[in-house]
């Protein structure tokens, strides 16, 4: 059994950590820049 | 839609429930096969994460065609194309992984030039060099471009991967169902297993794609505007002194 926990363990901490990377570089990113203004009035409409 | 926190919010938690439910049912409920004992477990996450390492290069080949296709040009099907390829590459990681965990109790071996496992180490080769190509610092248009190209060709190899088992004797065993071979199936549980695995990794797929489009968005942003944000920094540094001189 232990190549099966092994092979459902890398899936899961995988998975888990690489969603932890996009997290950190998407707030990384938020705080490096200006909040986004939105679309200008005239496109708005 | 992709903008909605309930969107998003949805599909985190189908992903959560979902591969709970396949882990407990592969664990604890399914029992181990005639051929491969407790092994057969794995089926349910390896063939998931080699199917959605597939859909992830197959939506960057179609986000490449309409980018390359001058009436559907947008900035944002490159930026799909570049996510959905680092999704892609990660689940591929994780089938040749998986796969090669698998290996080694059945086969004795944990890894062999196998026409499947060979054309898989392809696959994650060809779309890391599709990574590397996207950080070449080019014009936008050029880089979008060359980009695509290189995803039609490395996508060619998914069919090559797939069929493997057909055309070549390999070690690596053909699919477990066949919808058009009745006698070609497995027991209750480990239908359910597969379909548990399949819903919950294909939910945290989902996820994993829009999150990483956000950060596309996010990079291509920081990309034209950090400039102007360094130059903008650059110039307050200045301004005490000129206020200062001025006095």
């Amino acid at each position: 059994m232990n190549y099966v926990y092994a092979g459902y363990s890398v899936v899961l901490v995988g998975l888990a950590l690489y969603a932890a990377r996009i997290m950190a570089r998407g707030r990384a990113l938020r705080r490096a820049l200006p909040p986004d203004p939105g679309p200008r009035p005239d496109e708005a409409r | 839609m992709t903008r909605s926190p309930w969107f998003t919010r949805g599909l985190a938690a189908g992903a959560l429930v979902f591969i709970a439910a396949a882990v407990v049912d592969g664990l604890w409920i399914m029992g181990p096969t005639a051929e491969q004992g407790d092994y057969s477990r794995l089926l349910v996450v390896h063939p998931p994460v080699a199917t959605y390492a597939y859909v992830g290069f197959g939506i960057t080949a179609l986000a490449s065609i309409l980018y390359l296709l001058p009436r559907t040009r947008r900035r944002e099907w490159d930026l799909l194309a570049g996510a959905s390829a680092e999704v892609g590459v990660v689940f591929c990681a994780l089938t040749l992984i998986t796969g090669s965990i698998w290996g080694r109790p059945v086969w004795g071996v944990w890894w062999t030039w196998d026409a499947r496992l060979t054309a898989e180490a392809l696959l994650f080769a060809l779309f890391l060099g599709y990574l590397a190509l996207r950080r070449i610092p080019a014009a936008e248009t050029v880089r979008g471009r060359r980009c695509a190209v290189a995803a039609l060709i490395a996508v060619l190899d998914i069919p090559v991967d797939h069929y493997a088992t057909s055309w070549w004797q390999t070690l690596h065993q053909g699919s477990s169902i066949d919808l058009l071979q009745p006698d070609k199936h497995l027991d209750t549980a480990h239908n359910v297993g597969l379909l548990l695995g399949f819903l919950g990794l294909g939910f945290a797929f989902a996820w994993l794609l829009v999150q990483r489009y956000r950060v596309e968005q996010l990079e291509s942003r920081y990309e034209t505007e950090g400039l102007a944000l360094a130059l903008d920094a650059r110039r307050a540094e200045g301004m005490p002194d000129r206020v200062g001189a001025s006095r």
